[in-house]
This record gives structure tokens, C-alpha cells and sequence, in this order.
């Protein structure tokens, strides 16, 4: 049986050589996120800024302007709708009651659920979140600071076990993944709850694991080639780690998209965080970080002399040897 | 690396299977398993299965007046009491602290030995709850300690938790969590209720039931009130109305020994019967002896519900509740009443509610999800690397059963975030068996023979992929840790399992299935 090769052998590709194209453009996307995320903010869902989120499950698919009407007639605040995608769903939006009474909250939920079952016969409600402003506000301060906890102990982690340049390019193509999905979200107007705050963090973590990969190899071949200029190690290490990275990227891509096509409404804008963060995350791993380490001066260390080059061991490895 | 001997192979394979077999009771109904001698099942979170979700979060600010008033009344009530009487004036609260006067200089010390009986010391450090300071030598200042205020929030924070978990059962409700978060907020959980309102009306309310006199005089608006009576709201007395009551409770919720909803038989009105514990049935008797023809007062949380006229000594220990009741608001504080008081005024902070409907759509949505993706996985696998991605494919589903037998042994949630989970470790198990057969095919590349390129093959790879999952394993812990007890975490529990156990299969269960396999057959090329 002849198997599967997605990435040939031997594959040269001289990303150094193209490394100021990539950044040139890195740095353009990078900056065109930042101003989209600027210009159109993002779609904070409940979970951050607090307020009443109802999901509505209906028998068929409602109009829209009659569920409009009916919740502005209610007197509970400016509503926000969005059907949802099987059609007979649709999320309603509602600003929190300024009232302190406990009871507050319910009493809109109460009043939108009885008019909405009323001229909606079997409508019934699938979801219903209600947050108060102070929680929310902890929530997203909460969010930031794991986002910014994970960053710094990667870092860290990459400084402590590699060279401090591998620490730095690491976080900058960290930051260039979050600013990516940051885009990513201004963008597509997908809601940002907690749990894009884990698709984040999951990003975060795919995305490293394929630049200490990368990073690993580049370390082993500085050892093994001595001689040879920095340029070439990291393009040699690049291709070589190549068939690797497009295969798990493929691997986590094809399980993704199966959330995506197949598991339901709730998770889409998680999933599709995560499939972006894939994307990038590969790309970030390929050109942002490798290539920059050039940039940071990376040079082989001394300090690795010592230890035997990883090329001569088990050289000597037979059939003799096994059991 | 090809060596295998029998005693490692049976450990390997020992400690998979068992860590398999915790799995095993969640694939079978509950009713079959209940009989089995150990039975730990996944548990659905609330995303899934349904339900609601409370957070409360304790008025800290009213507690810390509270203590200011109770600390008011006890030390007027300890001068008095002295022998001999220590006369003060000019007692207030003002700006968290309180402060009297002793009129006489030469009882300074005798004021404090009484104020020192009234605080006491907190935790190991030898400081007090209230601190006592006293200025132009006649004035005392009393001001609450931070450690004084903690020690009092916390104990009113866990008896407001067991207040809770004896309200809860009263709606009918089967296993809710209630678990404290950080110092002031207790989360409540409660699968499969449907209209949490009830319930969210009998949490948030402190439920404190005391029983005073109505005051003989009636005061004109504008009037100083007598001394030891205050006005409270009477809400049978139409909008606005107020009586005028004696400020000490002769009786409160804590003398009752039990409530229940019921009917008035004259006239079929919803009420709460009662009756008091011993103690308080003879206190209600000598009272309700003495003081027939006057008035008494229900009060509620502030707002007197009921004010009967006592028209014959009451000496059985019960009686009930009038007011404007209806048949479940009188379960409601028949229920309230029997868990007694909270301790501390609870407000909902956020609230989550998802219906059955959408968790089982959720489950079915998710399980198809993973199906699909475990089979295009496996597929792309077995084409890409042949026999070393069938292995790839095996220890993928090891994989899968044994998160779910260590996350049912340990007792956590799967959530709809770790359904996701798992379509994510179904794709990065892979990863560490990417890594090892790309390795072994460069190897192969390079020109060493079979024996030396599996070899190499794992050895570099093994330590790549350590490094790799290190870090990925970080942003997990981080996760995990600020994800607080809702969907994030049981996210972060699969992925942290899923990173453990994938390197575990990668690294020592497929490199046994590929030495034995050398082992046996000796090829002298293989199709990788």
C-alpha cells in the first residue's frame, strides 16, 4: 500500500529568503486587526458586560419584527434579536433592570416568556442568562488576566528551557495570534462569551506547542551543524518539522470542522475560534517565530558543545541488539 | 527501546486497562450499575443535563451594620447590667464606628472590663474582632477590626450555606451544589428545575421572623419615638402604613421547631402554622398569659405581616400566620421558616438557566460531532502512516475511555465545552504519534535501518514532545484554575487529561506495539 505524503520528502522551501515579505504583511494584518477591533469593537455577549440573554426555541421560524414589536411594547429595555442558525431559534437580547430588587430579572424574563408564548403558541425558552455588572466586570477582568498569565508563564517556560530569544519570538507570535482573533471577532460579529475566553487559551496552547516543536528541532540542529549559518539551520529545521506540522494541524483542522458542521449552535463561535487559531497559529509557527529569531541574533551557544552531537547516537544499533 | 520484558508489557498494559475499566459504568444505565460493588459515572454538567445556576453574593456592608447595632445594644445593656450601674450618654454609630460616653471619669476602667467581655480574640495572632480605643479620657470609641469582620462574615457565610441547603429540598429538587467562591458568594446548582423564580425568591430572601409587642402608644408624625419601640412597615395595613412595635423580639424564627403551609378552616385562607420549640412554647404561653387583649406582631424581614389581637392565652406552643398569602407563598415561607434565618443578606449576582431541550440537543450535536471526528481522524491516520497509524488510532481510543473513567473517579462534570474537549484531544493525541513516525520516516531517510530509526524515531521525539505539551499543559492549569466551576473548567479537565494520557499512550503504549511487532516479524523496510 502506498501511503499518504502530504508534504514530499525532501521539501526545501527558503522561508528565510521570504521572511521580510512575511513580516511586512504579519505587520500589516496584525495592525488592519487591531484598527478593525478598534473601529468596530467587539460583540461582548452577557457573560462581560452583564444584562438578560433569553433563547427562544420556536415551532417554526419567527418573524423577527413580530417578536421585536412584541418585546418593545413590554417596556424592558432596547432588545437586540438574532435567530439562530437551525432557523427556529432565536436569541433575545436585554438590557439588566436598573432596579436592585433580586426579583427584577425574572419579572422580564417572566413578562417576555408569557407574551412570547402567547403569540408564539409552543414557543419554549432553551436558555437564559441573566448577569449583574459587577460580576461581569470580574468576569472580564478575570479573562484578560488568564489570557495574560498564559502568555507570561510560556513565555517564561520557553526562556527557562531555550534561549531568551526563543522566549521572546514566542510570546511576539502569541500575540500576533491574539490579535488575528481579535480581528477575527470584530469581524464576524460572533459573540464573545467565556468561553472564547478557553478557545483563547486552547490557541494559545496549540499555537506554542507547534513553535517549541519547531523550536526543538532548530536547537538539535544547531548542535548537530555546527558549521552552519543560522539562516540555514532554521530553514532546514522549518522543512524538516514541515510534514509534522501540516499533519496535526490537519489532524485538530478535521476533528474541528466536525464541531463545527455537526455540533450544534452553542460552541460555533468557540470552534470557529479555534479553527482560525489553528490557521494562524501554523503560520505564526512557520514565519513569525522562527524567522525572527534571525532578527533577535540567535546564534549557536557554546554552552551546547559539551554535549555529543544527537546525529552519532545509537549509530550502532543492529538486529544484534534486540532481544 | 525494543526491549520489552514481559513484567513491563504486563504493567503497561495492567495499569490501561484499569484506568479503561473506571469508564466502563458510564456506558450502562444507572439502574444496572447501581448493583455493582463500585459505580463512578461521568456526571453531567449543567450546559447538558439542564438547570440553573445561582450565584449569591452577601451583603457585607448590612452584616458589618448589623454587628455595629448588635455591639449598640450590648454594651448599653452591660452598663446597665454592671454593679455598679455604669452610667454612659451620647452612644452612636457614625462612620463604622461606635462611641459613647461615661459620665463619670472614675468608672473608666470599670467600662472597659465590660467592653473587653464583649470582644473576643480572632484566630491565632492574639488580635481582637473590635478594637477599643478611648479619647479626652471619658470617650470610647469602638470600631470593628478587618480580622473581627472577616471571622463574622465567614461564619455567617457557611451557616447562610447550610440555611441554603435546607431550603433548597423544599422546591422539590434533586442534587444541588452549593459551594462557596471566594469570601462573599456561595454558587448554587440545581439540575433539571425549571422556573427558578421560587426558588430564587426563597435564596435571596433572609427569611428572619421575630415576634414583638405592639407598643401601647401611637405616635403623631414627626413625634420622637418612645424609647425601645420602632416604626416598621405593616403590610396588611394597606400602602404606606406603619405600627409602632417595641424594639426587642420576645420571640424569633430560632424558637420555632417547625412551619408548614396549611388552610384556615373558617374561611379556607392560605396561612403557615407553627409551632415553637420547648423553650420558646413556654415563653409564648407566659407572654400571650400576660398580655391578653393587646396586640403582638409577625414581623418578616423587617415588615409586620400580621398584628393579632391575643384574645386568649396561647399555651399549646403553636398558633399560625395570617397575611396575604397565597397557597405558595405559604409553602414558600413555611419552607424559609424551617431552614431558619439566613445569617447574612443574599442578593443574586447572575443566574443561569438551560432547558432540557437544548442540553439533549447539545448532547446528540456533540456526540455525532465526535463520532465524526474520531472516524476521519483515524481514517487520515491509517492512509497517511498504514500499520503506525493504525497504533496512532488505537491509543486514540485508550485515550478517549480512559478521560472519561478518570473524570468519572474524580467526580467531574462533563460540560458542553468538554465535549469540545474531547474533539479537540481526539485531534492533538495524534500529535505525539505525528511526531514519533514523522521522526521514524526521516530517520528511515537518513539511511538508518528499521531497528535504529524506530529507536531514534522516539527517543528525539520523546523529548519534544514533553516540551511541547508542557506548554500546552500550562494554559490548561491556567485555565483551570480561573475557569471557576462552570462549562471552562470541565473544558480544562479534558484537555489537561487529554495532554496526559495522550503522551503516556504515545510514548509507551504505541512504541510496545511497534517493538513487539519488530520484534516478532524483524522487517527489513517498513511502509511508514
Amino acid at each position: 500500500m502506498r501511503l499518504l505524503k502530504i508534504v514530499p520528502d525532501n521539501t526545501n522551501i527558503g522561508f528565510v529568503s521570504l521572511r521580510g515579505w512575511a513580516f511586512g504583511l504579519t505587520l500589516l494584518l496584525s495592525i488592519a486587526a487591531l484598527g478593525v477591533t478598534f473601529a468596530r469593537g467587539l460583540n461582548l455577549g452577557v457573560d462581560f458586560v452583564g444584562g438578560i440573554m433569553i433563547e427562544e426555541k420556536f415551532t417554526s421560524a419567527p418573524d423577527a419584527d413580530k417578536v421585536r414589536v412584541l418585546i418593545e411594547r413590554l417596556g424592558v429595555g432596547a432588545a437586540s434579536l438574532q435567530a439562530i442558525d437551525d432557523g427556529k431559534s432565536m436569541s433575545i437580547r436585554l438590557p439588566r433592570p436598573e432596579s436592585s430588587d433580586p426579583a427584577a430579572t425574572n419579572i422580564v424574563v417572566n413578562k417576555v416568556q408569557a407574551a412570547l408564548s402567547q403569540a408564539f403558541p409552543g414557543a419554549t425558552l432553551s436558555k437564559q442568562d441573566a448577569v449583574s455588572g459587577k460580576v461581569s466586570g470580574e468576569l472580564l477582568w478575570k479573562g484578560g488576566l488568564a489570557v495574560a498569565l498564559a502568555i507570561l508563564g510560556i513565555g517564561l517556560f520557553a526562556i527557562f528551557r531555550f534561549e531568551w530569544q526563543f522566549g521572546v519570538s514566542t510570546v511576539v507570535a502569541i500575540v500576533h495570534d491574539l490579535l488575528m482573533t481579535l480581528g477575527f471577532f470584530a469581524i464576524t460579529r460572533f459573540e464573545v462569551d467565556l468561553t472564547i475566553v478557553a478557545a483563547v487559551l486552547t490557541i494559545i496552547g496549540y499555537s506554542i506547542n507547534d513553535k517549541i516543536v519547531i523550536d526543538d528541532r532548530i536547537r538539535e540542529n544547531m548542535r548537530r551543524y555546527r558549521k552552519m549559518e543560522m539562516p540555514g539551520i532554521i530553514d532546514l529545521s522549518v522543512n524538516e518539522t514541515l510534514p509534522r506540522t501540516v499533519m496535526t494541524s490537519l489532524t485538530i483542522l478535521l476533528a474541528l470542522i466536525a464541531m463545527l458542521i455537526f455540533g450544534g449552535h452553542v460552541l460555533r463561535g468557540f470552534t470557529a475560534a479555534m479553527i482560525l487559531g489553528i490557521i494562524v497559529g501554523t503560520y505564526s509557527s512557520i514565519y513569525v517565530s522562527s524567522s525572527l529569531l534571525i532578527t533577535l541574533g540567535l546564534r549557536a551557544d557554546p554552552k551546547a558543545e559539551g554535549d555529543a552531537p544527537a546525529a552519532k547516537r545509537g549509530d550502532r544499533m543492529s538486529y544484534k541488539d534486540v532481544p | 527501546m525494543l526491549d520489552f520484558p514481559r513484567s513491563k508489557i504486563i504493567a503497561i498494559v495492567g495499569v490501561l486497562v484499569a484506568l479503561m475499566l473506571l469508564a466502563v459504568p458510564s456506558f450502562f444505565p444507572e439502574r444496572i450499575t447501581n448493583s455493582w460493588p463500585a459505580h463512578p459515572r461521568v456526571s453531567l454538567g449543567l450546559d447538558l443535563a439542564g438547570g440553573s445556576r445561582l450565584l449569591l453574593e452577601a451583603d457585607v456592608n448590612a452584616l458589618i451594620a448589623q454587628r455595629l447595632e448588635t455591639m449598640h445594644d450590648q454594651i448599653a445593656g452591660g452598663m446597665d447590667k454592671a454593679s455598679p450601674k455604669i452610667a454612659i450618654g451620647d452612644i452612636s454609630v457614625a462612620d463604622g464606628q461606635l462611641s459613647f460616653m461615661v459620665r463619670d471619669p472614675g468608672q473608666i476602667d470599670a467600662a472597659r472590663e465590660v467592653l473587653n467581655n464583649l470582644t473576643q480574640g480572632v484566630g491565632l495572632t492574639g488580635q481582637r474582632d473590635w478594637d477599643i480605643s478611648v479619647i479626652n479620657s471619658t470617650n470610647f470609641v469602638v470600631k470593628p477590626t478587618q480580622a473581627g469582620i472577616d471571622q463574622a462574615v465567614k461564619v455567617a457565610m457557611s451557616a447562610a450555606q447550610s440555611v441554603i441547603a435546607k431550603r433548597i429540598p423544599g422546591f422539590g429538587t434533586k442534587e444541588p451544589t452549593i459551594v462557596a467562591e471566594g469570601a462573599s458568594r456561595i454558587a448554587v446548582e440545581v439540575p433539571g428545575l425549571q422556573n427558578p423564580q421560587a426558588l430564587k425568591e426563597a435564596l435571596g430572601k433572609t427569611a428572619k421572623l421575630e415576634f414583638k409587642m405592639v407598643a401601647d402608644s401611637v405616635v403623631q408624625p414627626g413625634q420622637a419615638l418612645p424609647l425601645g419601640t420602632q416604626l416598621l412597615p405593616y403590610a396588611e395595613g394597606g400602602k404606606g402604613a406603619t405600627l409602632l412595635v417595641k424594639r426587642r423580639a420576645i420571640l424569633t424564627g430560632g424558637d420555632l421547631a417547625s412551619a408548614s403551609a396549611g388552610k384556615k378552616q373558617e374561611d379556607n385562607r392560605d396561612i403557615v402554622n407553627f409551632s415553637f420549640n420547648s423553650e420558646g412554647g413556654k415563653t409564648f404561653a407566659k407572654i400571650t398569659q400576660d398580655n391578653v387583649g393587646k396586640r403582638f406582631a409577625v414581623v418578616l424581614d423587617g415588615v409586620i405581616i400580621s398584628a393579632p389581637t391575643i384574645n386568649t392565652p396561647i399555651l399549646g406552643g403553636s398558633g399560625y400566620i395570617e397575611g396575604s398569602f397565597t397557597a405558595e407563598s405559604a409553602n414558600t415561607l413555611a419552607v424559609e421558616l424551617n431552614s431558619g434565618a439566613l445569617p447574612i443578606d443574599l442578593k443574586v449576582v447572575e443566574e443561569r438557566t438551560i432547558g432540557p431541550g437544548l442540553g439533549a440537543e447539545s448532547i446528540r450535536a456533540g456526540i455525532t460531532a465526535s463520532i465524526i471526528a474520531v472516524v476521519a481522524v483515524m481514517l487520515f491516520m491509517f492512509v497517511t502512516y498504514g500499520r503506525f497509524g493504525l497504533y496512532a488510532n488505537l491509543a486514540v481510543i485508550i485515550n478517549v475511555v480512559i478521560i472519561i473513567g478518570v473524570m468519572a473517579l474524580l467526580g467531574s462534570a462533563l460540560t458542553l465545552p468538554g465535549i469540545a474537549g474531547f474533539v479537540l484531544t481526539i485531534g492533538t493525541a495524534v500529535d505525539a504519534n505525528v511526531l514519533i513516525n514523522e521522526r521514524i520516516r526521516e530517520e528511515r531517510r537518513r539511511g538508518r535501518n528499521v531497528v535504529q530509526a524506530v529507536e531514534l524515531g522516539y527517543k528525539e521525539a520523546s523529548r519534544t514532545i514533553f516540551e511541547a505539551n508542557v506548554t500546552h499543559a500550562i494554559s490548561g492549569v491556567i485555565m483551570f484554575i480561573m475557569g471557576g466551576n462552570g462549562p471552562i473548567r470541565g473544558f480544562a479537565v479534558v484537555l489537561l487529561l487529554g495532554i496526559c494520557t495522550s503522551v503516556f499512550t504515545a510514548v509507551v503504549f504505541t512504541r510496545m506495539l511497534v517493538a513487539l511487532w519488530i520484534r516478532r516479524n524483524r522487517p527489513s523496510d517498513i511502509n511508514i
